[in-house]
């Protein structure tokens, strides 16, 4: 417990990093979840490519260093949109090509859990032979200082942005789905597909639209978690991935806001946990949250929006 | 659009028809039949067409036998209940600690650790199906998965598991007489191999009674529909404790048995992709039918030896095929007539675990 509260400031700056990042992978989770039913196992992959995408745009662009002022927002940037349009467009071939099938066909949700399953081997195979299995680093693409202090923690720049760039995404996001005719689609189709399509909506293209979406914030988190972490690998999303469920479901899954706030509570959660009984059980902790949310309270913080189908 | 559905020549079909016309002396004697080829099978003539790559006896044991033992544990599970478990290779480890800590630590002989690493796994099962079964089929997926990876990390983590490094130096089950067959050493695998095709046999047969039981029709009612074979008094939960229980004993006794055989276990033997080939076993032979799982099993071990060349693309194929499996013949190679029919009125896969999807219905 000593460590506990020697390093409460910095295990809690570490917590919101880590968790937003968590948060913005929960997104693509919840969304699909939300409209499908259907846990996108692949999306972990997802997120992978992401990293892949963001990486190479640094190798793309010679950066080797760290940089400054306008050459790094443009830098950080250049990335974003890479691993966002890597990502978004690897989750819509990866629905028209594993999950729409599927779907045309009725098959059960577990049919596709396993499609799902099967995708993200294959996925993260090709990369695994393409660029081998070990961990690959990134450049350092700016200079890691420290802005200011919060009790023992010190908030560091990279840290800030990572949160920061997390919310203001989230932010567009939901006020994306909450807003615009698209986004009313899809909370359309999520409450009931089939009073949504007798209205109108087009299913095909909002299911389209939520992998794309989905996608697009696992590219954003996938530069931030290069930014910020610093290495990728072929396996990099299949933990992150799990645990980004666990954020999802823990806020309640099909809730957006639910999302943001499971990411950044089973952030802290994991570095409170890391700074009582050692790093290495932060993998233990977090899939024990999950068992126990799942148990305790299975529609999470803010509720499930969507409860029917409860088996 | 819809896919076409693929057009094999149905010799699944005709051999099924066969197999229904067969009298019942006649299954026996094409079991009898499989069963002297099993008996025969670690031949060196054997070896030189199956694998002339690799040591045949070797594979024979360990991935083919191991593998379809946990392929029929898992069966239960999966094809039986219809409840998903992606974790499947937590009781594998558990089965295979006991071993090891009970042999290295207690000197505990082989046949007393036997029913104790059973007894621990399907513990194991009960302790983590009691909160779980309650869930939605793929929470289930997922809580499980979260099960199999803290028994990994946890292995890792503690030292009195040996931490990475494991545990060395694990005994062999005692040697029988002095049958050559039953000399339990370093080198010669065909012991443990009789012993697994062994540990195959009672498993079917007491899964062939299971399934023919009250229990069985239970495991199948929940599998189709949860909700109507509770309301027809079926006490779902109970039932799909005891298939949790009873996957993970089988699970634990394929641990036990190869833990003996391999003097020194890791963490890592017991990653997460076990439990998909395993899974994909299951699904690519037929879920839910014996003959099936059991081929499904021998063809997820043996393919990658016989063709060592895309050793290293293994984990690729088996994504891109669990795929096409799913889209083109979600029922496997060798399904049970029950579930080729619900295949084929379109409503089925793994129990539909909350009805058909409305969107694949509704969408135009």
């Amino acid at each position: 417990m000593d460590h506990l509260v020697h390093q409460f400031w910095s295990s809690t700056i570490d917590g919101l990093t880590v968790g937003s990042i968590y948060a913005l992978v929960a997104l693509g989770y919840t969304l699909v979840y939300g409209v499908l039913k259907l846990i996108n196992f692949a999306h972990s992959e997802i997120f992978m490519i992401g990293t892949f995408a963001a990486l190479f745009t640094l190798h793309g662009l010679n950066v080797t260093g760290p940089q400054t002022g306008l050459a790094l927002v443009g830098v950080l940037l250049l990335c974003l949109a890479a691993a966002m349009a890597a990502s978004s467009g690897a989750a819509v071939i990866l629905e028209r090509v594993a999950y729409r099938p599927l779907r045309k066909r009725g098959a059960s949700r577990l049919a596709a859990l396993i499609s799902a399953i099967g995708a993200s081997f294959f996925l993260r195979e090709v990369f695994g032979i393409r660029y081998g299995r070990d961990l690959i680093a990134f450049p350092r693409v700016m200079a890691k200082s420290s802005l200011f202090r919060i009790g023992d923690g010190n908030v560091r720049n990279d840290k800030l942005l990572v949160v920061v760039a997390a919310l203001v995404l989230m932010v567009v996001l939901d006020r994306f789905v909450a807003r615009t005719r698209l986004g009313r689609g899809i909370r359309a189709t999520a409450q009931d597909p089939e009073t949504a399509v007798l209205m109108g909506v087009n299913i095909d293209r909002v299911v389209l639209l939520t992998f794309l979406l989905g996608g697009a914030a696992a590219g954003a988190a996938a530069t931030m978690f290069g930014v910020f972490f610093e290495v990728t690998q072929n396996i990099i999303g299949f933990v992150l991935g799990i645990k980004a469920f666990t954020a999802a479901v823990l806020g309640g899954i099909g809730n957006l806001r639910g999302a943001l706030l499971g990411g950044l509570t089973l952030g802290l959660i994991e570095n409170y946990g890391a700074s009582i009984w050692g790093s290495q059980w932060k993998d233990v902790i977090a899939f024990t949250v999950l068992v126990g949310v799942l148990l305790l309270r299975p529609t999470g913080l803010l509720g499930e929006a969507l409860t029917r189908e409860r088996a | 659009m819809r896919l076409p559905r693929v057009q094999l020549p149905d010799f699944v079909g005709a051999a099924g028809a066969v197999w229904q016309r067969t009298p019942t002396w006649g299954k026996w004697v094409i079991g009898l039949a499989v069963l002297v080829v099993a008996v025969l099978a670690p031949a060196d003539s054997v070896g030189r067409i199956m694998a002339p790559a690799s040591d045949w006896k070797s594979i024979l044991f360990f991935p083919i036998a191991v593998y379809i033992l946990l392929a029929v544990g898992l069966n239960i599970v999966v094809g039986q209940a219809g409840l998903l478990d992606l974790g499947y290779v937590a009781f594998f480890a558990i089965g295979g600690y006991s071993m090891a800590l009970l042999g290295v630590d207690q000197h505990w002989s082989f046949w007393a650790i036997l029913p104790a690493g059973i007894a621990a796994a399907a513990v194991a099962g009960v302790v983590l199906g009691a909160p779980t079964l309650r869930l939605r089929g793929d929470y289930l997926a997922i809580v499980t998965l979260g099960f199999g990876e803290i028994i990994r990390v946890t292995a890792n983590n503690l030292t009195f598991t040996g931490g990475p490094r494991g545990i060395a130096g694990i005994p062999h089950p005692p040697s029988v007489g002095h049958v050559k067959a039953l000399q339990y050493g370093v080198l010669d695998p065909k012991p443990y191999y009789y012993l697994t095709l062994a540990a195959i046999i009672l498993v079917v047969f007491v899964v062939r009674r299971l399934e023919n039981s009250r229990v069985g029709r239970a495991w199948v009612a929940i599998r189709e529909d949860e909700d109507a074979a509770q309301l027809m008094g079926v006490p779902t939960f109970k039932f799909k404790l005891w298939a949790f229980a009873m996957g993970a004993a089988i699970g634990g006794m394929a641990g036990v048995v190869w833990a003996s055989k391999v003097i020194s276990i890791t963490p890592d033997n017991f990653q997460f992709i076990l439990s998909v080939l395993v899974l994909s076993a299951v699904v690519l032979g037929g879920s839910g039918n014996l003959p099936g799982v059991i081929l499904g099993g021998f063809l997820v071990a043996w393919l990658p030896e016989r063709f060592r060349g895309f050793a290293s693309h293994r984990d690729l194929i088996f994504g891109g095929a669990l795929v096409a499996l799913m889209i083109f013949r979600p029922e496997g190679i060798l399904p049970s007539r029950r579930r080729r029919a619900e295949m084929e009125e379109g409503q089925a896969g793994l129990g539909t675990l909350g009805a058909a999807d409305v969107t694949a219905e509704a969408s135009p």
